[in-house]
């Protein structure tokens, strides 16, 4: 009897001792969503229940291990008992309680983090290999449409994204903000955020979709309503500004789909080749010919990347894109300028 | 005589795998028109060739040789065939890698059967198909040499997979200790941009490594719990042998070619798509993907065949006495795993085989532009490959049970509960698998009883826990090297098993799905539940197998330094993945500051292997010169210790009846196994 409320004792103490150490240590990130407030209470329970299973388990093998080992010259077998029926069923229904109890909280917590204001702004995000595009509501007096890499919420708004990816599966993900969410080629996903505070963070893709994976991460920046006021005011002058010269509309095009990601303008090689003095240039293939770089070869390479493959790029797929013809000679005749 | 075989066969594979270079070297050159010394075919050529004359070293050209060498020359046949049909037919008839991709995979497919033909498992089949009689039982080469070519024993099989595993497990660990050191700091160290390796960049070569290390791993694992059960299963249950001897070889030998192919997914182009090979990557992957679905396909019957041997030996051939609430719990967890292997494993193999034939035929299954769906994948794959996690690991909780009451002097405490737990756990795990899409966009709220039936698995895994903490209680506990290994399984799966249920709430798992965290998780599951047990079975089962013991001070050397370095190191991985880190990245942002706590990991990684390479000059010292051990070592009641060591060829002279409980521990007088006398004529 001594022995069991000596254990009993000791897995309190650890249990206790375990959880005011992990809670102590502050595992999460900072929480800047109100979603993130429901997953962290759970995250808190959570480690309460774990803090006291482990001690449950390991403190009861730890003093057996001392007090039940056998000592130097001792002889005998352990003490012959089978199992007792009472304590199979009481260790098995109680955690059936528990993991009951927890599935029951578990869909509620989910219920409120997906709780979602249907009067909430739509922005669609569309995930590509590897960058993030966002498409902002549509200015209500021009009619100009914002797209963006980076995505801009002002602080305490509710925000629906609505997403779809334009190659292969992505994952919306800012630890911040807890929620996650993947991007399917060929359907919408929907993901309710309500940033609370203020700073910059960044969406980092969460499921592996290919060579730059690693690197497919793009600011998210939580503003007051001034400050996000005022970006967007300057990204409708630029979209404005943009519509009237093709190179500045190519530059445009260039940034909201995240050409950079492959292509420098400063010479280095990434994924993809540099454009620096790409125009004109002589582009040797990967089956031995070359090529000059004119109109026609660069409006290929983009709408049809497989048709003519630079040589030492044999191993990277470009994703193909649908852009207009009025969009393909802006973005040729943005790629002209980069001398 | 070993140790010239040895160093004939090391000169040979160097020799072999030069001249292979060379030629691979001349062909690429003739096709490429200059000359790259990287490039995927003289590797190729030149793993192909250097395993091929290793074993013609060891072993001359018979068994594993002669089937290597059908394998390579039914690849290039079959290859060939298709690309001669593609020219007639005008379409492109030289790839990238020498063939095409349709090439590839047909020559790959008749290579895997010829080698079947080349080793040898069909020769019985063949003849019988042509009428010819042939003995019930061949005979066994002495010495080492029966291991290199097809063995009817279950214990020479059982052997078998065992060693393959612990080479695969050696090869996956090789490419982790890779891309760990790629990882210990941030930045793109030596898997650079421009890197160009097998036709592939740095960090398209990581994702390779990664990918690879992730698949041959679950192989390593699905070889060596086969390894344990066909080793231990029969001499369990009182059998002679499994109860279909040649489809158990057949089981073996299936994972030879399958191994060769998965190796060469990396040289052919490698793939990024990690092992679990979702669409629409999967479909836009380089050749090497090709390769590993078919590896992987090609795995998956050894799995399938092995696991009806295992019920068909239990429910068949037990000895007399031994009913069902007799069994020893390693026989039952060895019939709940089968259970699963045989019906979830065809799954995965479905949902490979579907993006085989979207790449191969242009089939859209999976593609939107075509009416596809790419979740559909995942609950195809995600169908067998939870359920798959139970068969890693319900074999090694039942060796911790079963060598648990050994240590212990004790009963197993609660028997019945314990055997229950794991076709509990089997049952309930068949109904969990979409806890792995809670982000995927499947619905919202279908989500909801996923998270029910994944919490109630903790249930029956809670009963294995507080029945191992129940049997060590009033013992009188010793710890030699095998205990070591069953404590330590036990607190290692713990910390996995109450890091599961976290992923389990949906909305928490939106914070922790595809990162550290979860690798941190399964690394915990996957070692507490498989890695720890394997070992604890192989010091354990060691004598039976050779007559001698693994050395006691160096196995303590290897528990004591791998368990504190793989604590560390499944803790810090959650720990950052808790803090952003995401999963199957190459480079991280340095603004996360995580390059420490990266370093950390990695020195705890060369730790671990440091470790396990000192089990390996273990293993292998011991074989020879390890402590004679023939009676019965650990004081077992088990069947197999009652006889002498090492195991006669065909298991127990005398059979023997079941007179009483398998783990009445401190119960005088008692019994588990009687044998009958020796006059009582043989099987
Ligand atoms: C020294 C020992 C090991 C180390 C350091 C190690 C390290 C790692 C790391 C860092 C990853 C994540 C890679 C990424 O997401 O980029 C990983 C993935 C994985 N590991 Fe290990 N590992 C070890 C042993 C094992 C063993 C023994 C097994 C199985 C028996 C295993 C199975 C896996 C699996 C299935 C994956 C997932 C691969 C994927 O995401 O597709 N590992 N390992
Ligand atoms: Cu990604
Ligand atoms: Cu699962």
């Amino acid at each position: 009897m001594r022995h069991f409320i000596v254990v009993g004792i000791l897995t309190i103490i650890a249990s206790v001792l375990l959880y005011l150490g992990l809670s102590a240590a502050h595992l999460m990130p900072v929480a800047a969503s109100a979603q993130a407030v429901p997953i962290d209470w759970m995250w808190n329970l959570i480690l309460i229940v774990m803090s006291f299973f482990f001690s449950l388990i390991v403190v009861p093998m730890g003093y057996s291990l001392i007090v039940f080992r056998r000592r130097r010259g001792e002889t005998g077998e352990g003490a012959h008992f089978e199992g007792n029926t009472t304590l199979e069923l009481f260790w098995t229904a109680i955690p059936l309680l528990i993991v009951v109890s927890f599935s029951v909280l578990g869909a509620r917590n989910l219920a409120q983090t997906l709780a979602r204001n249907p009067q909430a702004p739509v922005i669609k995000v569309t995930g590509l290999q590897w960058s993030w595009r966002f498409e902002y509501p549509a200015d209500p007096e021009t009619g100009l449409v914002v797209v963006s890499d980076q995505l801009h919420i002002p602080v305490g708004e509710q925000v629906l994204l609505r997403m779809t990816s334009s190659d292969v599966i992505h994952s919306f993900w800012v630890p911040e903000f807890r929620v996650k969410q993947d991007l399917v080629p060929g359907r919408f996903t929907e993901l309710t955020i309500t940033p609370t505070e203020v700073g910059s963070y960044k969406v980092r893709c969460a499921e592996l979709c290919g060579t730059s994976h690693y690197s497919m991460e793009k600011p998210v920046v939580i503003q007051s309503q001034a400050d996000y006021e005022a970006w967007m005011a300057g990204e409708l002058e630029k979209a404005k500004l943009a519509s009237s010269s093709p190179e500045g509309f190519g530059q445009l095009l260039v940034q909201q789909n995240g050409c950079a990601a492959c292509h420098s303008i400063t010479g280095g090689t990434l994924v993809g080749p540099t454009w620096l003095g790409l125009y004109g240039s002589q582009v040797e293939l990967s089956d031995g010919s070359a090529v000059t770089a004119d109109d026609a070869f660069i409006a290929e390479s983009i709408s049809n990347p497989q048709a003519k493959i630079v040589k030492g790029f044999e191993s990277v797929q470009m994703v193909q894109y649908a852009f207009t013809p009025d969009e393909l000679s802006a973005i040729v005749a943005y790629i002209k300028t980069i001398k | 005589m070993k140790n010239n075989s040895l160093g004939r066969a090391f000169l040979l594979l160097v020799i072999a795998g030069a001249i292979g270079y060379g030629i691979g070297l001349g062909i690429d050159f003739s096709i490429r028109g200059e000359l790259k010394l990287s490039a995927s075919v003289p590797s190729a050529f030149a793993l192909l060739f250097s395993f091929t004359a290793f074993f013609f070293g060891l072993y001359g050209y018979r068994g594993i040789t002669r089937g290597l060498v059908f394998q390579v020359v039914g690849t290039v046949i079959g290859a060939a065939l298709v690309t001669g049909i593609r020219a007639l037919m005008g379409l492109e008839s030289i790839g990238a890698f020498l063939f095409t991709e349709p090439a590839w995979v047909f020559g790959a497919l008749v290579g895997v059967i010829s080698f079947f033909f080349g080793v040898g498992v069909m020769t019985d089949w063949v003849k019988w198909a042509r009428g010819i009689d042939t003995p019930d039982h061949h005979e066994d080469e002495p010495g080492w040499q029966k291991y290199f070519g097809v063995s009817l024993d279950h214990k020479v099989i059982g052997i078998q997979y065992t060693v393959t595993a612990l080479f695969l497990l050696a090869v996956g660990g090789t490419f982790a200790l890779i891309f760990r050191t790629e990882l210990a700091a941030s930045g793109l160290d030596f898997l650079t941009l421009d890197l160009d390796v097998f036709n592939q960049n740095g960090p398209q070569l990581y994702n390779t490594l990664m990918s690879l290390h992730g698949m041959i791993m679950i192989v390593s694992i699905l070889l060596g719990i086969s390894g344990i059960m066909n080793y231990v299963v029969p001499l369990l249950v009182g059998a002679h042998d499994m109860a279909f001897p040649r489809m158990n070889a057949f089981a073996y030998w299936v994972a030879v070619p399958a191994s060769v192919l998965l190796l060469l997914a990396l040289i052919l182009g490698g793939f990024d798509t990690g092992w679990t090979g979702y669409p629409p990557l999967s479909s836009r992957a380089p050749l090497g993907v090709q390769m590993f679905f078919l590896g992987v396909f090609t795995a998956g019957w050894s799995s399938i065949l092995g696991a009806l041997n295992v019920i068909a030996t239990v429910v068949r051939m037990r000895a007399r006495g031994m009913t069902a609430m007799r069994m020893p719990i390693l026989v039952w967890a060895s019939v709940a795993t089968s259970i699963i292997a045989l019906t979830a494993t065809q799954l995965i193999g479905l949902s490979f085989q579907l993006v085989m034939f979207q790449r191969l035929f242009g089939m859209g299954f999976f593609d939107p532009g075509k009416g596809g769906n790419p979740v559909l994948f995942q609950h195809l794959f995600w169908f067998y490959s939870h359920p798959a996690v139970y068969v890693f690991v319900l074999p090694g909780l039942g060796v911790i049970s079963e060598l648990l009451p050994v240590f212990v002097r004790k009963p197993l405490f609660g028997y019945r509960w314990v055997a229950m737990s794991s076709l509990g756990i089997a049952l309930v795990g068949f109904v969990v698998w979409a806890h792995h899409m809670f982000t995927s966009g499947m619905n919202e709220y279908l989500r909801v009883p996923f998270m029910y039936s994944t919490m109630l698995v903790a249930v029956p895994t809670g009963v294995k826990f507080f029945s191992w903490v129940a049997t060590m209680w009033g013992g009188k506990i010793e710890t030699p090297t095998p205990m070591l290994f069953v404590l330590g399984s036990i607190v290692v799966f713990l910390l996995g098993g109450v890091t599961g249920p976290p992923n389990a709430m949906v909305a928490l798992d939106l914070h922790l799905h595809d990162t550290y965290w979860v690798v941190g998780h399964f690394h915990d599951t996957i070692f507490g539940g498989f890695v720890f047990p394997f070992f604890a079975a192989i010091y354990y089962w060691f004598p039976k197998a050779t007559g001698r013991k693994m050395n006691e001070f160096w196995g303590k050397v290897h528990f004591w330094l791998m368990t504190p370095s793989f604590f560390a190191l499944t803790l810090g991985m959650m720990f950052i993945g808790l803090r952003g880190m995401r999963r199957r990245i190459v480079d991280y942002d340095p603004a996360l500051g995580f390059d420490g706590a990266h370093l950390f990991l990695t020195v705890c990684a060369f730790l671990i292997a440091i470790s396990i390479l000192i089990f390996f000059i273990n293993f292998f010292r011991s074989i020879k010169h390890g402590e004679p051990a023939t009676g019965n070592t650990w004081n077992s009641r088990s069947p197999e210790w009652q006889v002498p060591s090492p195991m006669p060829a065909h298991n127990y002279e005398v059979p023997f009846e079941v007179v009483g409980e398998p783990y009445d521990y401190g119960l005088p007088g008692s019994k588990f196994v009687e044998f009958a006398a020796k006059t009582a004529g043989k099987h």
